[in-house]
């Protein structure tokens, strides 16, 4: 065991700081997201512990709800709509002063209506005239303490569509990971193990597209996709159209780290193979793919969370409709149509983490290779 | 309810290209075992068969888009009519696109820069902590997430309440509590593209950590122990055997930044899309593929203006990627 220096203690508080720091707008959120909405929109996450003062507008049940006793007109009722766990401390009758009254105290409406208001929001109107058919005004100063829910999953998932934009991300993701693998994996072997007419200089074009951003194909194929969906008569977006957008911008990384991974395998091995009387495609499938599980599962986690992630081909190449939205395209428009509804903001940003999470934390050790190796992915 | 039907669709087009290669394969070993040798006619078409999706895909999405952009360049906003360097002039002439390429390079220098010093400064704490792997984890967990969601992350840290009110947003909260007056920080014009880079160095700090940290587990025990030996401070040891050492990983993972924030967009379109001069060059590209019903010409020019940014670096990356190969 080290001992105990003034360095060392240096450096875990400098750490920790770092720590902080990194955590804190996430953890923000998270807690944001369990937050009763009313009290998000009102006071920051940090306060999520505390007690928060909450000035609200109520208006009382009208004339519908009135009776007579003696020769006075009554409404009795609660303002708080469910049972809710608020402490009124003060109210007022007019936005001039609303924290005129103590409660239990009685108050008078400038038409002379009296009013007693109690703590846990019940009141009794009294007048001696008859109601108006709409209710009273009431401003209210009350307590609430912390309050926890999962209200904002169950209205962001069912209400906003973010659960059927999560479906759809699987719809695009799953796919988008594996078609390439697949595809890439014989491509990969031919590159490394077949001679072939133009091999080497196939694989020179493969390596040399690396450099190409995905933004260059952008254009050319958004005006190939609307000719097909013209002349078929559908539609030009579709999951296969993105599938196959997402295959074409992985392919070269793909290959790239197959081919890499392929080459690392002893010759002797193939060798062999072939002298049994293998096949090219039984060695591909009894030799080959056991020892690649690894890599796969590396390149295809690799490949799923950039999928999942991504933003711009979901929005060049998707129809922006319930049916096909993506989780982070589906976000993006919430920023812009519900800036200030952080409840469903901060709710919809968690889940759209919760499957690039659960990767990270289940499969840690593929995710940083595949990370570190996905340097090359355009 | 939730559709599930898209799920459907999913098996379908996985199970399309398993079948083509078992299929294809799985005929073309019963007509050579029929034949009972392996000719080399047989091969080729081997090849083939293993080459061919591949291949159909390479050229549709990678070399024909790439030939066409170049193509569309010099074309009008139909990519009908062709209009020579008319597009290219007008790349060098608009204050929008100008100002777009200047914060491009505002972010090169800013991003990878912190990124990198402080992945090498979190990865040698952490080395020497018995809760580093912890720490190391927690900042690298923002890689996981989606720019979007970093976007809206942030997003909530920069929320802006007028100066009466409570402020929800952390750093306006903590800006009024110091007793200042809370700001609107990303409409502030200039200052705001260093808020939006924050979001990019909270990110990628974890990449160039775990990268550093594999590479700081090759520096070999004996020379810091010498290091030791002679008396040297730990800061001494940091900067005259640590980041020398460390020289060429500095230089990978400074790429690998570099790259990524060439093509940033999804950060700034989540963030003010553009407003409030923070545009950069792929959201401007993105703008102009839809921008009054779409003009070729000009996203042709700013999409090769992204590419020839990111050649260097990327043949630099790859061949860095090729010499570890070899050794």
């Amino acid at each position: 065991m080290k001992k105990f220096t003034l360095s060392s203690l240096l450096s875990q508080l400098l750490l920790l700081f770092f720590v902080v720091i990194w955590i804190i707008p996430t953890f923000g959120l998270f807690i944001s997201s369990l937050r009763d909405k009313d009290l998000l929109a009102i006071s920051g996450w940090w306060t999520s512990l505390k007690t928060t003062q909450i000035n609200e507008i109520f208006r009382s049940e009208g004339n519908k709800e009135q009776f007579q006793e003696n020769d006075l007109f009554l409404i009795k009722g609660n303002i708080f709509e469910d049972d809710s766990n608020k402490k009124i401390i003060s109210y007022g009758v007019t936005s001039k002063n609303i924290n005129e009254f103590d409660i239990e105290q009685v108050g008078v409406f400038k038409d002379g209506t009296k009013i007693q208001l109690f703590e846990n929001g019940n009141y009794i109107l009294t007048s001696s005239k008859e109601f108006k058919k709409k209710g009273k005004r009431i401003f209210v100063t009350s307590l609430s303490p912390p309050k926890f829910t999962l209200d904002n999953y169950r209205e962001v998932l069912f209400n906003e569509g973010l659960g059927q934009a999560f479906i759809n991300t699987l719809a695009v993701a799953i796919p988008s990971a594996i078609i390439p693998l697949v595809i890439c994996s014989f491509f990969a072997y031919a590159l490394t193990w077949m001679n072939f007419f133009g091999r080497d200089t196939l694989l020179a074009l493969v390596i040399a597209s690396l450099v190409v951003p995905l933004q260059m194909s952008l254009i050319p194929l958004l005006s190939i996709y609307n000719d097909i969906g013209s002349i078929m008569g559908v539609g030009a977006k579709s999951y296969p159209g993105v599938w196959m957008a997402h295959t074409g911008f992985g392919l070269a990384s793909t290959t790239f780290l197959l081919r890499n991974f392929l080459k690392s395998l002893p010759k002797e091995m193939i060798e062999a193979a072939k002298v049994d009387g293998a096949s090219h495609y039984d060695t591909f499938l009894r030799i080959i793919l056991p020892l690649s599980i690894p890599a796969f599962a590396s390149i295809f986690i690799l490949q799923f969370l950039w999928v999942w992630n991504d933003l711009l081909v979901g929005l060049v190449f998707l129809d922006q409709v319930p049916s096909e939205i993506i989780l982070s395209a589906k976000l993006r428009e919430l920023l812009g149509s519900r800036g200030e509804n952080w409840e469903i903001l901060t709710t919809g940003a968690f889940i759209s983490m919760t499957i690039p999470l659960l990767i990270f934390f289940s499969l840690q050790k593929y995710f940083i290779r595949g990370l570190v190796a996905g340097s090359v992915k355009g | 309810m939730l559709d599930i039907s898209p799920l459907l669709y999913v098996c379908l087009g996985i199970l399309f290209f398993l079948c083509y290669f078992h299929f294809s394969n799985f005929f073309l070993d019963k007509i050579d075992k029929k034949k009972g040798k392996i000719k080399s006619h047989n091969l080729n078409l081997r090849a083939f068969i293993f080459v061919a999706p591949a291949l159909i895909v390479f050229l549709i999405f990678i070399i024909y888009p790439v030939l066409e952009t170049f193509r569309l360049s010099f074309y009008d906003k139909y990519g009908r009519d062709f209009v020579g360097f008319n597009n290219y002039l007008w790349a060098f002439k608009d204050p929008e696109l100008r100002r777009g390429l200047l914060n491009n390079l505002g972010w090169l220098v800013v991003v990878p820069t912190l990124s990198t010093a402080f992945g090498l400064i979190i990865a040698n704490l952490a080395d020497r902590i018995w809760w580093g792997t912890i720490a190391k984890s927690i900042i690298f967990m923002p890689m996981a997430i989606s720019f979007v969601g970093a976007g809206v992350i942030w997003k909530f840290i920069y929320d802006y309440r007028g100066p009466g009110d409570a402020q929800i947003g952390l750093l306006n909260a903590i800006v009024v509590s110091f007793g200042y007056e809370p700001q609107a920080w990303i409409t502030i014009p200039i200052w705001n593209n260093l808020f939006l880079m924050a979001i990019m160095i909270w990110i990628q700090t974890g990449l160039a950590l775990v990268i550093f940290s594999a590479a700081l587990r090759g520096i070999p025990k004996e020379t810091l122990e010498a290091a030791k030996i002679d008396g040297a401070s730990e800061f001494k040891t940091f900067t005259s055997i640590i980041v020398p050492y460390l020289g060429p990983t500095i230089l990978v993972i400074w790429t690998i930044i570099t790259i990524v924030v060439l093509k940033i967009f999804d950060i700034v379109l989540a963030m003010t899309n553009g407003q409030w001069q923070t545009e950069v060059l792929a959201n401007l590209m993105f703008d102009w593929m839809f921008r009054g019903g779409g003009d070729s010409g000009r996203g042709s020019v700013l999409a090769l203006f992204i590419m020839i940014g990111v050649i260097p670096i990327m043949a630099l990356n790859i061949y860095k990627h090729k010499q570890e190969q070899k050794i």
